[in-house]
């Protein structure tokens, strides 16, 4: 078994075998196994509270697995947590750049964090805000940008160093149907760069853009494939009908 | 990738609102304000003067101590009962009663006894106005006698005179400002140097930023060095403006070397910004990273012999004292500035400073994580 992951690691970028986390008595993140494929988009859905947010935080070294392993590109994510961060994006719910840096310094700082060369970000960062219609933004402060342009720009971040996988935390929350639809486009243009997409989303319009879905209740992955075969599986017309029926067996209170 | 973080330090500090100002402000105000009000002459005290022989000598006596400038007459008494009613309305703080027959009592050569009471709600106060009070009116007694020997009424052996000479070491004219300011700029170092950094990493934390670096692969050594090291150059810049204002304003020149100072700052920022380093691991908000602050700078300034020396403090106050890096770097700033002590006569506090280092620093690693 061992040797099966690790030789079919290169076109797997995420593999999770009984991948659990417990806080006390409490069991967040219920032995899930599961695999993501290179260049994949993989939505990863579930109620509030079903153990989403641990899970990402533990494939990207946020959180320390209580059992069962986890390989994020290649690397274990108990032993090697220092070397997965260098080969993956981030992007979390709340937003995370600095409110009270330019773009551009942003974007250089984090570019610098992962071991870019100055040069290389001068180059990438006039081709991103030429990318994004950002030129006029580029020397704004990014706290005087309206949401939409702060989610396009942390997603543009998190991608900067061109990671090999990317987990975007409910990356479209609050923000307007047109640029939701832009960072959609986003996401499709980093697949075609080879860059694999992890994401969460509370959106069923959005998990139909996923190449596969999983939907985790109560810290179980409960069903996972195409949303074609999933709605075929449940017998249902939409997403939206799929996660209804799944989400209503949860026992857990919404928190 | 710490030059990264640097430029993002420094570009923070500058366009920060509140804290470029409070790191011009806050030393400017201590400095140049506190030497000035915080100080421990008293002046103007209130005297009550109970008058029972109304004589020259009595008169005489009562205008020496109006003219040594630290008394008011405020209140005159025919008995000392109505003198201790002006205490009760808080009308004087010091009682003179001369008795009756005082004049008659010097010239017959007989003893006689004048009665201080000083009003002791301030201690302090009551306790300095007693003395200063105690050697006017011994300077009388001294002012008086040749006239008395003079006059052939009483002889010389009679009156054993026994004079106290008393000199203060290294700060002889008692001045108060020469005190006080070494010790403000340890306070200024410990409050900037110390919880500044400490609470910028909450503020990130709070933000969510600081989740955003965790998921990189910054180490967290980098991360924490970018954090301070804007604040140890701003440290040094404070302790050159702290002792140019201590020279231009107040002629205070340290007794020893320069160089022995910025030896002892550079430790003593060391170990504070390590103790702000521990706090920002525990603290998970603003709110809560201040209050730890204060818990801390509250304990530390009363038990480091700024107010009051930690010589004449309980047994189990002076061992808590020793654990209390303001203290033993208050004792080295004042020894500096006023004995001269060089690096090896202080090695003592160097060693307990070195050693608050390495502890406090440790910790800030130890308790660092960028998991969980």
């Amino acid at each position: 078994m061992q040797q099966q992951i690790s030789t079919s690691a290169i076109d797997k970028v995420i593999v999770a075998d009984k991948l659990t986390k417990k806080f006390g008595n409490f069991t967040a993140v219920d032995h899930i196994s599961f695999e993501v494929k290179r260049g994949e988009i993989f939505g990863f859905l579930g109620a509030n509270g079903a153990g989403k947010t641990t899970a990402m935080r533990m494939l990207c070294g946020l959180s320390i697995p209580t059992g069962g392993t986890g390989l994020v590109a290649g690397f274990d994510i108990s032993k090697d947590s220092e070397q997965v961060k260098k080969h993956i994006g981030y992007m979390s719910q709340k937003f995370s750049l600095y409110d009270d840096l330019k773009v551009w310094e942003n974007i250089e700082l984090f570019g610098g964090i992962y071991g870019m060369k100055e040069h290389e970000i001068k180059a990438k960062t006039d081709k991103l805000m030429h990318l994004l219609h950002f030129e006029k933004e580029r020397d704004k402060l990014v706290g005087e940008l309206p949401l939409g342009f702060k989610q396009k720009l942390a997603f543009s971040v998190s991608i900067f160093h061109t990671p090999q996988v990317v987990f975007l935390d409910e990356p479209t929350g609050g923000v307007d149907p047109i640029t939701r639809r832009q960072f959609w486009e986003l996401i499709y243009d980093a697949t075609a760069r080879g860059i694999t997409v992890f994401v969460t989303t509370h959106y069923m319009d959005e998990a139909e853009y996923c190449n596969r879905v999983s939907i985790m209740v109560d810290g179980k992955i409960e069903a996972l494939d195409t949303p074609k075969k999933l709605k075929e599986q449940f017998g249902a017309s939409s997403m939206d009908e799929v996660f209804h029926q799944l989400a209503r067996k949860a026992k857990r209170i919404d928190s | 990738m710490i030059k990264y973080l640097l430029k993002k330090e420094f570009k923070q500090l500058v366009r920060n609102p509140f804290v470029p100002r409070m790191l011009a402000g806050f030393p400017l105000m201590v400095l140049l304000i506190l030497p000035w009000a915080a100080s421990y002459e008293i002046k103007n005290l209130n005297l009550s003067v109970v008058d029972n022989d109304h004589s020259t000598y009595s008169r005489k006596l009562t205008e020496k101590v109006i003219s040594s400038g630290y008394f008011r007459l405020t209140n005159e008494s025919p008995n000392f009962q109505q003198a201790l009613e002006s205490i009760e309305k808080n009308e004087s703080d010091i009682i003179l009663e001369i008795p009756p027959h005082f004049e008659e009592d010097l010239n017959t050569g007989q003893k006689t006894k004048v009665l201080i009471a000083p009003n002791a709600v301030n201690g302090m106060k009551g306790g300095i106005g007693m003395t200063y009070l105690a050697n006017i009116v011994t300077n009388f007694n001294a002012d008086i006698l040749p006239s008395l020997m003079s006059a052939g009424t009483t002889s010389a052996v009679a009156i054993p005179q026994i004079e106290v000479n008393s000199s203060f070491r290294f700060n002889p004219h008692l001045n108060y400002r020469v005190y006080m300011v070494p010790a403000l700029i340890v306070l200024i170092l410990t409050l900037l140097c110390g919880f500044l950094p400490g609470v910028s990493i909450v503020m990130e934390k709070e933000i969510g930023t600081m989740e955003q670096i965790n998921v990189s692969p910054v180490p967290k050594g980098a991360f924490i060095l970018a954090k301070l090291i804007p604040f140890w150059i701003i440290g040094f810049l404070i302790l050159t403006v702290g002792e140019i204002i201590a020279w231009a304003v107040y002629g205070l020149v340290p007794a020893g070397h320069y160089y022995t100072l910025y030896f002892f700052a550079a430790i003593y920022i060391v170990v504070v910004s390590g103790l702000g380093l521990v706090i920002s691991n525990y603290a998970q908000t603003m709110q809560q990273a201040i209050f730890i602050v204060f818990f801390f700078m509250l304990i530390f300034i009363m038990l480091s012999g700024l107010y009051t020396p930690i010589e004449s403090m309980p047994e189990w106050a002076k061992w808590i004292a020793a654990f209390n890096p303001l203290k033993h770097f208050m004792v080295v700033m004042r020894s500096v500035f006023l004995k001269g002590s060089g690096i090896f006569d202080l090695y003592k506090e160097m060693l307990a400073l070195l050693g608050f280092a390495v502890f406090f620093n440790s910790w800030a690693i130890m308790s660092y994580r960028k998991k969980n």
